[in-house]
């Protein structure tokens, strides 16, 4: 097979089946013009008024900005508290079940109490992320870290290494693949938790222009802000897939040169 | 785990819940905001007396079921059929690839404007939630057969129903729990998004009077029933895990250890 003929297979094998779909749909809408579900044509054609003007700094940078800073610390404290919990097996057996609770309760019920608790603003946005998304983090770090291979414990401690060299050398490193694991599902979590917390009770911020444009039957702007977040979702786990890939690019080779 | 442990994690659980007991007492945090565990615990087992309340645990409890019944399904079936199409599988993995990171929460104001505040929206939010989490898991399982038991089922001529059955289930059936596992899961929180954020009736609306209403010790109580409920919910999928997949090495290894 020629190389022209190859690139068209491919590009054939991504495309196809998407392009046959919004046909589909378009085909559908034309035949069966229906008020809840406009033509991909119309969606598209609202979607740049709607979200790339005075929008795209009044709710679309913000939620970015929350989801971000509710993120990272979730990572970061999940990360260290893990870490803290994992290196005791005392401490693995004093908080497992708690953590077992805690981990059950379903993040969003939680939107209502830091409400509560926290107020409307933006530090609340960001606790409820937070607090939703820190439980795989915590969970795949604590695992991963208990999982250190026991020869290289041994042979670290052989060559002296202790303290935040070894912490650094050999525990994180190990735990890495479980803790990027924890970190990819921590990631969807707090985009749900971002969109809710916007939806709950907020004046800005992308789930609450959708819920306001819902109210307002505005049904193609509507549709447009699901597609938004569609989209957000989509680019954020092709990020994360190329931090990903950097962060753990060792552990690949390495698993590629043993087998 | 062992006796030492399970007496481990008794004595952390007491911690916190002394904690919680006596922070709100000292006043360190106001009563308003973190009511003592015990009035908690006691406004648990007075909620727990209420018809209002088993009534809502029904609704959740019935939206869950069905949402995963019908997301299991549908993802079941259609993996397989990727499976069995040849060239399947390369022409929608852009699409899988697309559509599975889509936060089920965004249909939140379509499936309002469909269906309202009832059961419909919860099943919508589920089913879209679930059904990737075990899509997936089935296409991972389905890949994994062995390519020489599969040319050797060819070679006896078994035929498509039986490779289906004798062959192909059996591999992927741990991949599938696993996805069953998440998808359990994954059910019951948006069969409680869907009641808190759309009002259908359930535990999440319950929980969203209780805010609005002021009740703090009452919020607290149905978010630890909401707690309770999904570790038995993992408890009791992880037990038919272990009895579905008892003839698989890693179940046994597992039971001999």
């Amino acid at each position: 097979m020629s190389r022209a003929a190859r690139l068209m297979l491919g590009a054939l094998r991504v495309l196809g089946l998407p392009v046959l779909l919004v046909a589909g749909w378009w085909a559908w809408s034309v035949w069966r013009p229906s008020f809840y579900v406009p033509s991909p044509q119309r969606i598209a054609a609202v979607f740049g008024d709607v979200w790339l003007t005075a929008r795209l700094g009044d709710d679309v940078l913000p939620s970015l900005v929350r989801l971000l800073a509710g993120y990272v610390l979730a990572a970061l404290l999940g990360v260290a508290l893990g870490t803290a919990i994992g290196l005791s097996g005392r401490l693995r057996a004093a908080t497992e079940p708690a953590l077992e609770f805690f981990r059950a309760i379903p993040p969003p019920v939680l939107v209502p109490l830091i409400m509560l608790v926290a107020g409307l603003d933006t530090a609340m946005k960001v606790l409820v992320i937070a607090s939703g998304a820190i439980w795989p983090v915590l969970l795949n770090t604590i695992e991963g870290v208990r999982a250190v291979d026991e020869v290289l414990s041994d042979t670290a401690r052989v060559y002296g290494l202790r303290g935040p060299a070894r912490l650094r050398r050999l525990v994180l490193p190990a735990a890495s693949p479980q803790i990027m694991a924890g970190l990819r599902q921590a990631l969807s979590i707090a985009i749900i938790l971002m969109v809710i917390a916007e939806m709950f009770a907020s004046t800005s911020g992308i789930g609450h222009t959708v819920v306001l444009f819902q109210r307002q039957f505005q049904i193609p702007e509507m549709w447009s802000g699901i597609v938004l977040l569609g989209l957000v979702g989509f680019l954020l786990s092709l990020a994360f897939r190329a931090l990903e890939r950097r962060v753990l690019h060792w552990h690949w080779h390495q698993r590629e040169t043993h087998a | 785990m062992t006796g030492r442990d399970a007496a481990y994690g008794a004595a952390g659980l007491a911690v916190l819940f002394g904690v919680a007991e006596a922070v709100p007492r000292l006043g360190l945090v106001s009563r308003d905001f973190l009511p003592p565990a015990s009035e908690i615990l006691r406004t648990l087992g007075h909620e727990l007396t209420t018809r209002q309340l088993w009534s809502a645990l029904g609704d959740t409890m019935s939206a869950w079921a069905l949402g995963l019944a019908i997301a299991f399904v549908l993802a079941v079936a259609l993996g397989t059929l990727i499976d069995a199409v040849p060239g399947a599988r390369a022409a929608t993995a852009s699409t899988v690839e697309f559509l599975r990171p889509i936060p089920s929460v965004a249909l939140i104001p379509l499936a309002t404007l469909l269906f309202g505040a009832d059961l419909g929206s919860s099943l919508l939010l589920i089913v879209y939630a679930a059904f990737w989490q075990v899509l997936i898991q089935v296409l991972y399982g389905v890949a994994d057969v062995d390519p020489v038991a599969r040319e050797t089922a060819r070679s006896y001529r078994l035929g498509h129903w039986t490779t289906l059955r004798r062959l192909v289930w059996p591999t992927a059936l741990p991949y599938v729990m696993t996805g069953l596992r998440l998808a359990a899961s994954v059910a019951f929180i948006l069969a409680v998004t869907a009641e808190l954020v759309i009002g259908s009736p359930g535990l999440g609306l319950r929980i969203q009077l209780a805010q609005s209403g002021g009740a703090v010790a009452t919020v607290y109580a149905l978010i630890t029933l909401a707690g309770i409920i999904g570790v038995v919910v993992n408890l009791a999928v992880r037990s038919l895990e272990r009895r579905l997949l008892a003839w698989h090495p890693s179940v046994r290894g597992e039971a001999a250890a």
